[in-house]
Order: C-alpha cells, then sequence, then structure tokens
C-alpha cells in the first residue's frame, strides 16, 4: 500500500522537477517583468523572421518526408529486394545519430573542397544558406513517418491490394483507395512527429548555418543568440513560442496516437 | 496523401509567394558583413548611419557574428561575404591564403586597422578577490575566465597580452611561457567566443574575466555587475577590416569601407567601447581612454612579438603551437 | 503477410505493379542516397583523408578520447538509471489511477517536442547560478547529467507503456491469489514480460544520449576533460578548422550509432518471438 503511494509520487515528483518546473519556468522567465516586453521582444523583425524560417523549412521538410515516407514503407514491407534490410538501417540511423554528425556530414559534402563544393562556385548555394538547412532537417526528421506506417501496412496484410488488384484496379487506384485509407492515422502521427523534430532542430541547423541573422537563423538559433547577447528576455520569449508549439504537438500526438505504437 | 498535399499545399505556396515577393521588392544592393563576436552593438548603429548617406541609399546588409577563428574558417567554407570584419589579423591572412580576401586588403594609412583596444580584467563588483596585476591571475583559488584561442580572436589577444606582459616586467621568453601554463591552469572553462565569454562570466562562472576593453564597457551597459581593471601591462588591440574579392564587385562595399574610417563611424565606435583610430576622433577628450603605463603591439620585438605571422604559427598552430600544450592538461 | 499462390501473376495490373514497385524502390533509394548516404560518405571520406594514422591519432587525442570516454559513461549512467525511472513512471501511469494522470501522460513526450536549446536554457536556469533552489550544477557533470536525464525521458516510458497495457494479468492475479507477494509477482512474471521493451527504450535512450548536442552545450559549460562530451568536441573541432579531427570522432558515433540499431534490431526480434 505504502509501495504504491511511493512509486506514485516518486514516479511524479521526479517528473515534476525535470521536466513540469522547468518547462513552467520559461513562461514565468519571459511573462515576469509583463506582457508587453515580452510581447515586443518576441515581434522584432529578427524573431519574426525567425519563425518564419523555422516554419518554412518545416513547411518543405514535412511533406517531403511525408510522401517518400510513404513510398519507402511501401518499398520496405511489400516488395522483397536486396539491400532491404540496409534500407531499413538507414532510415532508422537518424533516430540513433548525433545532429551535430549530420550538420558535419553535409558541410563536408556542400563546403568548399567537398565532393558537391562546387555548386556554389555556380551560384547555386547549399551550405549557409536555406538548402542546406532544409537538407539537414529532412536528414534529422527522415524516420518517423516510415516507422509509423511500416507496421501498420503488415497489419493489415495484402488480401485487399490482391484482390483489387485481381479486379483489374492500377496501383495507383489500388493505393489511393485501399492502402492510403488504411495507414491514414499512421501518417497523421508520423506527421506531427516530423513536423515537431523538424522545428525543434538545433544542432545540425547550427553549423550548416552561417549564422546570417534575418537571413540563416532559425527559431531555436535566435533563442540561443538572444541569450549569448545577453537578451534574456528575448531568448525566453522565443522559448515561449517553441514551448507552445512543443504543448500542442504533444496534444496532437495524444490525438493520433496509435494504440500500441510509440 | 491527398488530405496531407491538401493541407500543406497552400502554406507552400503560400511560402513559395512570400520568397519570390521578397526578392522582387529588394532592389537595393545586400551586402554581406561577417563579423566577429563582439562589434554587434557597433554596426547596429553604423549600418544605419551609413544607410542615410548617399552612398549608402539604396544598400542592405546581413550581419553574421561568431568567434573570429570560426568566422574566417566558415567563410573559407562558403560563407558569403563582401566585408569581413574579424578581430585580427592573421584570421584574414587565412582568407588571403584562401583566394578571398585580395592580398593588397590592407594597403591603407591604418593598415587595414579600423578599431583599436586593449586587453583587460573584469572582475565583479568592488573586486573582492582583489585582482589587479597579471601575478594576481596565478593566485591559487582564483578563476580566470578566457576564450579558446584556436577558435577566439579575443583569445589570442589575451594570451599574446600574457605573454607580452612577462616579457615587459623584464622576464624571459621561457619564464614568459611558463607564466602562462600556470595561468591556463586557473582557467576552468574555454568559452568559444569572446562574448560567449562575457556570457559565462556574467552567469556567474569565475573571478576575473580577460577580455576587450570594448567588451566590458559593453557587460557594463547590459547590467552586468562587473567592474574592469586596466593591468599596468597591456596589449594594443587592432581589429581588421576587409573586402572581399565579391566585395570588390561592389563599389557600395567599398563605399561603406571607407565611411568605417570617417569621423561619423569612429565616433559610434567609440560610443561603444572600442578606441577609434581617426587620430582626430582619438584625441577628443569624449573618447580618450586611459592609457596604460606599458603598452606594446604583436610587433614589438624588444619584447619577442615579431608580428602576427610569426606569432599565429608559434603559439597558435592547431598542432605544434606552444598553446596546445599549455592547454592540453 | 498472406499471399494467395493461385492467383496467376501475368495480369497488366501485377505487372504495373511490379514496375511500380520497381519505380517506388528507384525513387526511395535516391531519396535516402541524396539526404543520408551521399553526406555520410562525404563524412567517411573526409575522415580518412589525412590518412588512417591522423584518423587513430585524432580519436586517440588526449581531449578527444577524454570527451568520448565521458560520452559513452555518462550516456550509460543516464541509460541505466532510464530504465529505473522509465519503468516506474510507465508503471504509475497504466497501473495506477488518479487526478491528472492524463496530463502527466501527455508531457511525457515534451522533451521530444522541445528544441534542445530551450530544454538547455531551462535547465541553465533552474540549476545552473540563477537558480531559485540556491543548487547551482552548472560547468560540473551534475549539469550535464541533468541536462541528458530530460532529453532521455520519453524513450523508457513509451517502450514500456504499451507492453504493460497490453500484458494479460491473468498469471499475475493467479500468482498473487496463490500468496505470492507482489515484487516476486513484479520479478517473476511481469518484469521478463518487459524486459525486451525496457531494452529498446534504454537503447533508444543511450543512442540519444550519446548525440546529445543542445541541451548539453549551455549547462555543462564544455570543460575539456571535465564536461566536455563528444558532440560539443566535434563542434570544436570544426569550429578551430579541424575537419578531418571532426570527422574522425563523427565516425566513431556513427559506429555506435549503428551498432546500438542493431541492438535494437535484436530486441524487437525477441519481442516478437513469440507471434513468429
Amino acid at each position: 500500500m505504502i509501495a504504491k503511494y511511493a512509486l506514485r509520487f516518486g514516479a511524479l515528483g521526479y517528473l515534476l522537477f525535470l521536466l513540469l518546473v522547468p518547462v513552467g519556468l520559461v513562461f514565468y522567465r519571459t511573462f515576469e517583468h509583463g506582457l508587453q516586453p515580452a510581447w515586443e521582444a518576441v515581434t522584432t523583425p529578427q524573431a519574426l523572421h525567425a519563425l518564419w524560417l523555422t516554419l518554412l523549412i518545416a513547411a518543405i521538410a514535412v511533406p517531403a518526408n511525408t510522401v517518400f515516407g510513404v513510398v519507402l514503407a511501401i518499398a520496405l514491407v511489400r516488395h522483397r529486394f536486396p539491400g532491404r534490410g540496409l534500407v531499413n538501417a538507414i532510415v532508422d540511423l537518424p533516430l540513433a545519430l548525433s545532429p551535430v554528425v549530420v550538420g558535419l556530414a553535409l558541410y563536408l559534402l556542400y563546403g568548399t573542397g567537398g565532393w558537391l563544393g562546387g555548386l556554389a562556385d555556380h551560384g547555386i548555394k547549399i551550405l549557409f544558406a536555406l538548402p542546406g538547412m532544409i537538407l539537414a532537417t529532412i536528414f534529422i526528421s527522415l524516420p518517423f513517418v516510415v516507422r509509423e506506417v511500416v507496421p501498420v501496412l503488415r497489419e493489415i496484410g495484402t488480401d485487399q491490394e490482391q484482390a483489387a488488384e485481381t479486379l483489374g484496379a492500377s496501383p495507383f487506384t489500388t493505393f489511393r483507395r485501399i492502402t492510403l485509407p488504411a495507414i491514414r492515422w499512421a501518417v497523421c502521427y508520423g506527421v506531427v512527429l516530423t513536423t515537431a523534430r523538424a522545428i525543434g532542430e538545433f544542432g545540425a541547423v547550427s553549423i550548416v548555418s552561417g549564422r546570417i541573422e534575418g537571413k540563416t537563423e532559425t527559431l531555436p538559433l535566435y533563442v540561443q543568440s538572444q541569450f549569448e547577447g545577453f537578451n534574456t528576455t528575448g531568448a525566453f520569449a522565443a522559448s515561449v513560442v517553441l514551448a507552445l508549439i512543443a504543448i500542442f504537438t504533444v496534444l496532437a500526438m495524444r490525438l493520433f496516437r496509435p494504440k500500441e505504437g510509440i | 496523401m491527398r488530405r496531407i498535399s491538401l493541407t500543406f499545399l497552400p502554406l507552400l505556396v503560400l511560402a513559395a509567394g512570400i520568397v519570390v515577393g521578397a526578392h522582387a521588392a529588394s532592389a537595393k544592393t545586400t551586402l554581406a558583413l561577417v563579423a566577429y563576436s563582439t562589434p554587434k552593438d557597433a554596426y547596429a548603429k553604423i549600418i544605419p548611419a551609413f544607410e542615410s548617406t548617399a552612398a549608402g541609399k539604396d544598400v542592405s546588409f546581413t550581419q553574421s557574428y561568431g568567434a573570429s577563428g570560426d568566422q574566417a574558417r566558415a567563410v573559407g567554407a562558403g560563407l558569403s561575404a563582401d566585408l569581413v570584419a574579424l578581430s585580427l589579423e592573421p584570421d584574414v591572412s587565412t582568407l588571403v591564403k584562401k583566394g578571398i580576401v585580395p592580398s593588397n586588403w590592407n594597403q591603407n594609412s591604418y593598415h587595414g586597422m579600423v578599431t583599436d583596444s586593449v586587453v583587460v580584467f573584469v572582475v565583479r563588483d568592488g573586486n573582492p578577490k582583489k585582482i589587479h596585476t597579471w601575478a594576481d591571475l596565478t593566485k591559487s583559488g582564483v578563476q580566470v575566465i578566457t576564450p579558446n584561442p584556436f577558435t577566439s580572436g579575443g583569445a589570442r589577444w589575451n594570451v599574446m597580452a600574457a605573454y607580452g606582459a612577462q616579457r615587459a616586467q623584464g622576464k624571459t621568453d621561457k619564464q614568459a611561457i611558463d607564466y602562462l601554463k600556470k595561468l591556463f591552469k586557473n582557467v576552468p572553462v574555454l568559452p568559444k567566443s569572446a562574448r560567449e565569454a562575457t556570457q559565462v562570466f556574467a552567469s556567474g562562472k569565475g573571478d576575473v574575466l580577460l577580455t576587450y576593453e570594448n567588451e566590458a564597457i559593453y557587460a557594463n551597459k547590459k547590467g552586468v555587475h562587473t567592474e574592469y581593471v586596466l593591468p599596468k601591462q597591456t596589449i594594443l588591440i587592432e581589429n581588421p577590416v576587409a573586402l572581399t574579392k565579391n566585395g570588390l564587385n561592389h563599389s557600395e562595399a567599398k563605399a561603406f569601407l571607407k565611411f568605417l574610417w570617417s569621423s561619423k563611424a569612429q565616433k559610434l565606435f567609440g560610443d561603444t567601447g572600442y578606441r577609434p583610430v581617426l587620430k582626430s576622433v582619438a584625441k577628443s577628450a569624449k573618447y580618450k581612454y586611459p592609457k596604460p603605463k606599458s603598452l606594446f603591439t604583436i610587433n614589438s620585438k624588444s619584447l619577442g612579438l615579431r608580428g602576427w605571422k610569426s606569432v599565429q604559427f608559434r603559439f597558435f598552430d592547431h598542432s605544434s603551437g606552444i598553446m596546445v600544450k599549455v592547454i592540453g592538461h | 503477410m498472406a499471399t494467395n499462390p493461385a492467383v496467376p501473376v501475368s495480369r497488366p495490373g501485377a505487372v504495373a505493379n511490379r514496375a511500380g514497385g520497381a519505380l517506388a524502390r528507384g525513387i526511395a533509394v535516391g531519396y535516402l542516397s541524396v539526404v543520408v548516404l551521399v553526406p555520410l560518405a562525404a563524412l567517411i571520406w573526409a575522415s580518412r583523408a589525412d590518412g588512417a594514422a591522423t584518423f587513430w591519432d585524432e580519436i586517440t587525442k588526449p581531449e578527444a578520447a577524454a570527451a568520448l570516454k565521458l560520452t559513452l559513461v555518462a550516456a550509460l549512467v543516464v541509460a541505466a538509471f532510464n530504465a529505473f525511472t522509465g519503468t516506474a513512471i510507465a508503471w504509475v501511469l497504466v497501473r495506477d489511477s488518479f487526478k491528472g494522470q492524463g496530463m502527466f501522460n501527455a508531457v511525457i513526450d515534451l522533451p521530444f517536442a522541445l528544441p534542445t536549446i530551450v530544454a538547455g536554457l531551462v535547465l541553465l536556469e533552474l540549476y545552473g547560478p540563477n537558480s531559485p533552489f540556491g543548487v547551482d550544477l552548472a560547468f560540473q557533470r551534475a549539469g550535464l547529467i541533468m541536462a541528458l536525464l530530460f532529453v532521455t525521458l520519453p524513450f523508457v516510458v513509451r517502450a514500456v507503456q504499451p507492453v504493460l497495457l497490453e500484458l494479460d494479468r491473468d498469471m499475475e492475479e493467479a500468482a498473487e491469489s496463490l500468496g505470492a507477494r507482489r515484487l516476486a509477482v513484479f520479478r517473476r512474471i511481469v518484469f521478463p514480460n518487459l524486459l525486451p521493451a525496457i531494452l529498446s527504450g534504454v537503447a533508444l535512450a543511450f543512442a540519444r544520449a550519446v548525440g546529445e548536442f543542445g541541451a548539453v552545450v549551455l549547462i555543462s559549460g564544455n570543460v575539456p576533460f571535465k564536461t566536455e562530451v563528444s558532440s560539443v568536441y566535434i563542434s570544436g573541432q570544426i569550429e578551430s578548422d579541424n575537419p578531418t579531427g571532426a570527422a574522425a570522432v563523427s565516425v566513431v558515433l556513427l559506429a555506435i550509432s549503428l551498432a546500438v540499431l542493431l541492438a535494437i534490431g535484436a530486441f524487437r526480434h525477441w519481442r516478437t518471438r513469440h507471434d513468429r
């Protein structure tokens, strides 16, 4: 009996001090000096641009990873091909790999002297520009849609799809009418996870961005630069925006969470 | 997929529209300024001042600030820059070697140096640990904050100030290097830039911060409770600005460079804590800074300082530099 | 996957399906190559650009080796700690019942959704020099561990929860009715069923802790030999214009990540052994 309460309060206490109090502190520190300074801090041109840039990168990376994620999932589950295990491992790799390593890899590939460093000489700027940041974000948010769709595809089996095929449906029709509706909630959940990861990305993007204010500074990078510049209100205000997005994401995760999945 | 693409399609279109719109709207010339970590405040004033002149009418700037060595490295790796404002000459020289900055960048009467400063000790309000001399820095129990010399320009100025100060007091080269070893034993953390070092000190770590005088003044302005001590012996810091080969293509960039040595810009530098290089401004009462008793430069041969080219290699080479041994305990 | 061998394969739909499959695979592989494979290949190439001797030097340099050691030890400590706390939290969220349980359940995902730099900032504010609690964990290993505990929180919890939910309580109830004490019931009946899930979660937490950067970079102070982890060391090497050194240590981290993925695959295999 005591054990039950001890466990409960131990676990909740841990969550309180590690998680809730810190996040609560973001809100407290932001609005400590009132609503007005916080609002002003978060509506400076630099902050607004950082927010816009973060959302823009997500708006490109997330659909890309969604579309290709579904294609990859179908390829992994429905077709046997040599190297399938390797593809599986590569898809999962961003979950286990440090974002700094991701940033460095892109830096080495697209920087001066890298294999694709010559692109910059022809006016195609990848590194220290938007495309590099998008590529970094796509890399680190790659796995989620795939990982959510794969178990569902496995579970539903191919009966219906084969039946459709027998009846003469084209592959695209089969996909549109049978596969897609079956996986749509898994895709939604995957999209939520991908978006959260894309918006919150810091490490990889900080290496490939070049810190150009008002141009390659995402909101997480803005938080760091404000903190370093002694503008703590600005840093915390931007953090609140990101925390609100995170909370919204967490609620969406609750909504779409598949019953057995993580 | 259709449902999802329906959601994102309007977003994408909107985003594309904004991007295209933004490009269409700016018929201006945009110049890219890449600078070290501390002059952000100064350029925040100088750039608008330039933009209000005739030469700067249709010019806008993008700015990037970070540790001097780090920024030079980034420009070398492809970061676009029309102007580089770095902490010390060697960082510009690496860009000359990489063919990004023309080799005649410093052919003017100021040798390409746009601001001066000195190395100072920043201490807590009231100087509780009574830190006044270089010898005080090596006392036990004193924690010294200085950035990492392999990334930060300010850190290299700090090291050479420390070394030069020992030589100025009559010590030999070997003794001066031994001093550096003792000093770095009191250094608990190496932030990557001068600005980050100020941040670390402001957050409560350390008893004394070695930094540029202009950074000490900046910290005070930002409400950090510190005062600073001008040591008896210290080095004259000279910060270069250079046009890159890209920048040479824009007459506006050349105009901005020239503007930096104008009385107006030099006064703005003075207002943000720098020592102006323009003599007429430096002599005026408002910008007259205290003169250290023993001020030396990186070219003070009698103290064993034979210019950045030899010093950079001797002290700060990544594999054979003296600082590799000093820091790597 | 159920297949019907009686369905002949030579059908327009089937052929198009196979062609579509090949196209899909081609596109998928192309995408993966551009996004993941080519950059990683460039990384591995750069690490050996100055020769094998330099590669070895770069990863055995005192500062690099110290960072690697600290990274692995800290990650292990944090992962092991999470094994306990994660399971305990999952238990409280599944088997217990109290007001506000739903909210606690939801916030578990917060470390996943919150940008790491924000996490680092708030942990610094809360447990650093300006701490309202009067502690100061900044620039120390304790600060590093706290940051890592924050970001690895969800993994074990979310791995264990679904297994706990699915668990058939019959055996537990039978054992209890026969007089077994609760701890024994847990140890002998529940725990073996949870173990593969716990290990999966621990492996993910470990991998995350090894690679963490944003949360760590502010509070731990990145003091070489004391609180500098490999991700920060790599970042420092990039900034000091030593890309070969950065690449060499990165390859080590890459190898660790791949090893962890293999382990997770093995645990998954083990966990689903009853389904096959």
